[in-house]
């Protein structure tokens, strides 16, 4: 009977420890590059499509991207939204904002050194709010812990890229991020869906290392300023089978373009052996 | 990435090497730029009116409303920046300017919710409406125009003025729609300004884009812009051809309001956008808009110019890559439509082989 009270009470307090004091993933968070590393700190080589459930869409988008377009002053301060900024090279500092009469966190605050970007990630159940407001790189965001997880779903974020060579995102991408910690370790899970330039879900995953040193966030200054003269209103693209960099990626590694270029497909296990009867026939 | 593609093969591995130089150099970039703080009282705060405004009881922080308080049947308001709200749901947005002069009021909506427009627009001001403009004289951009007209007052006494560029005048006369419905108040120049609420106004009228009689505003001290059909986020833009419109002009629309525009950190805020349609943006959706059109408008010219039949272009999919972004399959303006006005349009541009494949 003792035993009984013992583990009713034991799940009671657990149950209340569960509300406030989840594990601590406040601090400041560098990022750990040995996965994917090529692509994530040197950056991918122009026609590099691997790795992303591309759609039809955004290989059009992709054929006619010309990289010189971010030279147009009104493209030249835009930064990597959400859904993709994780990728790069990064520091990041977590801390709380909490309810001065219960310490109930009320919301997540990020500081992200890469663009200098604030982001909040509420705590309190507030709602998204509707389709009409405007949409910013970081997103409006709400989260919910689900034991030591931390699961955050985030709208209303502009438009932008998942690779820079050209493979686009839309304005009605939807991220959901895992935050993870172990030790000073800090696992980060995202799970993209774009209705408009996927086929499926663009699964990511990055490790976050604790700085002991704290803040060595960078700051990041963006001044557009037209460096070339140049008509300003010129949209640079190419035309369809006109770009010449389309295949660049491709040729250096030697892989066949359409398992460069082929989306979903090629990001499973079963797609090796089709990858090696393609290399064979090279 | 945890699926990732088959990065195995050994000559990927090769440029490995290379890049972990370049790595290197980048981590160098992190020692040095560590250790400085962050600037104090950063304008970069995050707190965006967009974001600030939607608090856990989401009350609007100008008005103190909340979402329900600010919607009336189905028409509801969005306080976008200064002095400017965003009415929404009433078939094209309506742009509301109120301040101690009164209220200027840009497009009425549709019709069929002009008394929800006039409630919402109440709940916002008990002033006067002063002025209304029409954007173009489209129905759901005038629908409302008598009711909010004759709620409102002129100085002198007169139903609240209704302004727009004279061809909407001359269109809505030859639409039969009634005397009260009509701008009378008209302007034949490209742009004409006035100040009212503590801020100049200023109207724009670009020639031959989405119609003949396009006028986008722009409120200079709220910093807000209002595009009218010109710029929408739900669709295509609709170039209507039998109306003087020409994707030329569209794009050189565009380009104007980028002119006007100005961006905050970042190419997020700062200048804002109300669209004829869908929701707010800022100068970054208004220069993806720009290069969508340019980009299609080229395309689709160079298949002409190689002779292909509008059918020949269509089965090309111009538009492909925006399609699942600005389609609406099942009208009232699809991709196919978009393309076919582009066609047309360059018809009208060129000559030879091309003029020969449109008609």
């Amino acid at each position: 009977m003792r035993a009984l009270v013992l583990c009713g009470a034991l799940t009671a307090a657990l149950a209340a420890t569960n509300a406030h004091a989840q594990i601590d993933i406040t601090g400041e968070w560098a990022t750990k590059a040995h996965e994917d590393f090529d692509d994530r700190v040197p950056g991918d080589v122009q026609g590099d499509f691997t790795g992303v459930p591309m759609n039809d869409a955004a290989r059009r988008f992709a054929e006619s991207w010309d990289v010189t377009r971010v030279n147009l002053l009104e493209h030249q301060c835009q930064p990597y939204n959400v859904a993709h900024i994780f990728r790069g090279p990064m520091q990041f500092r977590i801390w709380t904002e909490k309810d001065p009469a219960t310490q109930s966190i009320i919301s997540y605050r990020e500081y992200l050194g890469t663009y200098q970007q604030f982001r909040t990630i509420w705590m309190d159940n507030r709602p998204h709010p509707p389709d009409y407001v405007p949409h910013t790189n970081m997103g409006f965001s709400t989260g919910e812990w689900h034991g030591d997880i931390l699961t955050v779903t985030t709208t209303h974020i502009k438009k932008e890229f998942y690779r820079r060579s050209g493979i686009p995102s839309s304005d009605r991408t939807t991220l959901v991020e895992h935050y993870i910690r172990h030790g000073n370790l800090l696992s980060h899970v995202m799970i993209i869906t774009d209705p408009v330039y996927l086929t499926e879900p663009y699964l990511n995953s990055e490790e976050f290392v604790q700085m002991e040193r704290g803040n060595q966030n960078w700051l990041y200054n963006c001044e557009y300023v037209m460096e070339v003269p140049m008509d300003k209103n010129k949209v640079p693209y190419y035309l369809p089978g006109m770009n010449p960099f389309i295949q660049d990626y491709a040729k250096k590694f030697g892989l066949p373009f359409e398992a460069v270029f082929g989306g979903a497909p090629t990001t499973y296990p079963e797609y090796e052996p089709k990858l090696e009867q393609l290399m064979k026939g090279r | 990435m945890m699926r990732a593609a088959p990065k195995s093969a050994p000559s990927l591995r090769r440029a490995t090497a290379a890049r972990r130089v370049a790595a290197a150099a980048l981590a160098s970039l992190v020692v040095v730029s560590g250790g400085v703080r962050a600037q104090s009282g950063s304008p970069f705060d995050g707190t965006s009116p967009a974001r600030a405004s939607y608090s856990a009881s989401d009350k609007d922080a100008r008005s103190g409303m909340d979402r329900a308080e600010r919607t009336v049947d189905g028409v509801e308001t969005y306080h976008v920046q200064g002095n400017v709200y965003m009415l929404i749901g009433a078939g094209a947005n309506v742009a509301v300017q109120t301040g101690a002069d009164g209220v200027l009021v840009v497009d009425t909506g549709g019709a069929a919710k002009r008394a929800a427009v006039l409630a919402a627009i109440r709940r916002l001001s008990s002033g006067p409406i002063r002025w209304i403009v029409n954007t173009s004289a489209e129905a759901d951009h005038t629908g409302g125009n008598e009711t909010i007209s004759q709620a409102g007052q002129t100085v002198n006494g007169n139903p609240a003025a209704i302004i727009a560029h004279e061809n909407v005048l001359a269109r809505m006369t030859e639409a039969n729609r009634p005397i009260t419905e009509l701008p009378l108040n008209t302007f034949f120049e490209p742009a004409r300004d006035f100040y009212f609420n503590g801020e100049a106004v200023f109207l724009y009228h670009p020639a031959n884009a989405h119609t003949d009689g396009d006028v986008f505003v722009y409120f200079r001290g709220s910093d807000v812009l209002v595009s009218g059909d010109l710029f929408t986020t739900t669709q295509y833009p609709v170039i209507r051809a039998d109306q003087g419109g020409g994707v030329d002009g569209l794009v050189a629309s565009l380009n104007q309001m980028l002119d006007i525009a100005v961006p905050k950190y970042l190419q997020e805020g700062g200048t804002y956008v109300i669209p004829g349609h869908g929701r707010v943006c800022d100068e970054a959706e208004l220069i993806d808009y720009r290069d969508m059109v340019v980009i299609v408008r080229d395309r689709i010219r160079n298949l002409a110019a190689q002779g292909m039949t509008l059918q020949q272009v269509l089965a090309t999919k111009p538009a492909l890559d925006y399609d699942g972004r600005y389609d609406n399959p099942r009208g009232p303006w699809t991709s196919a439509m978009f393309v076919e006005a582009i066609y047309r349009d360059a018809g009208k541009t060129t000559s030879g082989k091309q003029r020969a494949a449109v008609k």
